[in-house]
């Protein structure tokens, strides 16, 4: 079971795709299908960096190591999700007319925070191999750590988009303040230790 | 009821050939033909002024009272109460007085209006209203010269909007025209669309629009009509002063804090359209751009 797993957890992990495929071709996305793409992908991208974050607390409560080896399809999972949510707004929405979408990089704060976490999330990806993982040593959990600021940038981007307090973008920081304070937690015991 | 007769309801196929018959015409026998419905833009052959489906501009709202989601207004407010239903008009007025729903359907006579609505958010629709200026309505009463404003108060009645049990909004909903802005022509009180009764998560049984100022400008469902001396502060300029002015007039040169309003997208367009450019006051500058002569509308957004 468990050499199937990474394979089960790779297909999973494409649900997404096959939801936005099915409303694609079903003609399901709604009045505004560009608005409803981007924003199917935004939510995901979330998802996943919450998932990302999730492997180390569950390894410690379940005190097994089989989380970890997930760890990395995440990863990469939020990245590749992340980007079709930023080229659905640049490509989509923008037709890549770059003059209004730098504009609203600049001027608009939550699209400025989210589109910083995507180019945060440029140096995770391009280190994730094995053998990146062996060059950087030390440094590769350093730069790895950046993944809290990316899931901060994330939740802010959404919480700022939205017009009044909604539930959802609530929900979102709720978990992530939660898996947060895991890592305090966690550092703290290590460092009694 | 609003009288409507029935053999008066056009199915929407047929509504949306007889459009394309006017509009060919239209095209043909130059302006004379369109002078005929009031305020269409000149460009009436364009995308831009293609009617936006009957599904879409009754599934697809913003109306906070029945749920924050844009499929939520059609879901939850099915049930929604409008009879008996009371519009009360007071404040700074001579003697303020009270109009049942079935009194405002037979003092006036709802007609067709077509306008163009632009969302904030930065999606627009094309909408056969039903209804009539409000001026008809508002001089039911003589104002006090203390009178500037004119301010809406939509229902509040958490019982049957969902959405009114949180503090998403300052509840009742809230909103306000200058008194000139309120006795334009182009300010229309709503009693239907497509030939219809006003459906509930459309604003039923009456709502304002007002086709140059983005669409939270024009209050649903509403209770109270009132003069006030002071301008009023909406529900949205509670929410964000700095995000949402008084005006709120569509002005693709004033940019809202979160998104540009430079362009929109047309609803029902689908994934390939591209966006469009906003126009000033959503096209109907030539109406209404003269209420505003001399006025900042970046200071005043």
């Amino acid at each position: 079971m468990s050499r199937y797993s990474k394979t089960l957890v790779f297909f999973l992990s494409l649900w997404p795709i096959y939801v936005i495929s099915y409303q694609i071709i079903f003609n399901k996305l709604g009045p505004e299908p560009v608005d409803r793409i981007i924003n199917h992908f935004g939510e995901w991208t979330l998802i996943f960096i919450l998932l990302t974050l999730s492997m180390t607390p569950l390894k410690k409560i379940t005190k097994s190591a089989e989380w970890i080896k997930f760890r990395r399809m995440l990863g990469l999972f939020t990245f590749f999700y992340a980007s079709i949510h930023m080229l659905s707004y640049v490509g989509l929405d923008y037709r890549f007319d770059f003059e209004p979408l730098i504009n609203d990089v600049l001027k608009k704060k939550f699209i400025f925070i989210g589109f910083s976490a995507w180019l945060l999330l440029i140096p995770l990806a391009v280190t994730s191999s094995e053998r990146m993982v062996r060059l950087l040593k030390q440094n590769w959990k350093k730069i790895h750590r950046l993944i809290y600021i990316i899931g901060v940038f994330g939740v802010l981007h959404y919480i700022w988009l939205s017009k009044t307090i909604f539930f959802k973008p609530l929900i979102f920081l709720i978990i992530l303040v939660i898996l947060l304070l895991f890592r305090i937690k966690i550092t703290r015991s290590a460092s009694k230790i | 009821m609003i009288k409507f007769k029935n053999s008066g309801i056009t199915p929407e196929n047929i509504y949306k050939k007889r459009r394309s018959f006017i509009k060919s015409i239209g095209l043909g026998a130059s302006t004379l033909a369109m002078s005929t419905i009031p305020f269409v833009n000149k460009s009436l052959a364009s995308e831009r002024d293609k009617l936006t489906s009957y599904k879409d501009i009754t599934t697809y709202n913003n109306y906070y009272e029945f749920g924050t989601s844009k499929s939520d207004p059609y879901r939850n407010s099915q049930i929604f109460k409008t009879s008996p239903w009371d519009i009360a008009i007071e404040g700074e007025v001579e003697k303020p007085i009270k109009l049942s729903m079935e009194e405002i359907s037979e003092m006036f006579i709802s007609e067709e209006r077509i306008y163009r609505l632009r969302c904030v958010e930065g999606w627009s629709m094309v909408i056969p209203w039903m209804g009539f200026s409000l001026s008809k309505l508002l001089s039911k009463v003589n104002p006090t010269n203390k009178a500037k404003f004119v301010e809406f108060e939509s229902v509040y009645d958490p019982a049957q909007m969902k959405g009114q049990r949180y503090p998403v909004l300052n509840w009742p909903y809230n909103e306000g025209l200058r008194i000139d802005e309120a006795m334009h022509p182009l300010t229309t009180v709503v009693t239907g669309l497509y030939g219809k009764k006003l459906p509930n998560q459309n604003g039923a049984p009456l709502r304002i629009f007002i086709p140059w100022k983005y669409g939270f400008k024009s209050a649903k469902a509403i209770v109270k009509i009132k003069f006030v001396e002071n301008m009023p502060t909406s529900s949205w300029m509670w929410a964000s002063p700095r995000e949402y002015g008084f005006y709120s007039n569509v002005n693709p040169n004033v940019d809202h804090p979160r998104w540009s309003q430079a362009t929109e997208r047309i609803i029902g367009e689908g994934v390939w359209a591209p966006r469009v450019k906003t126009l000033m006051f959503n096209g109907y500058g030539d109406e209404v751009a003269s209420l505003y002569s001399g006025m900042d509308l970046k200071k005043n957004f």
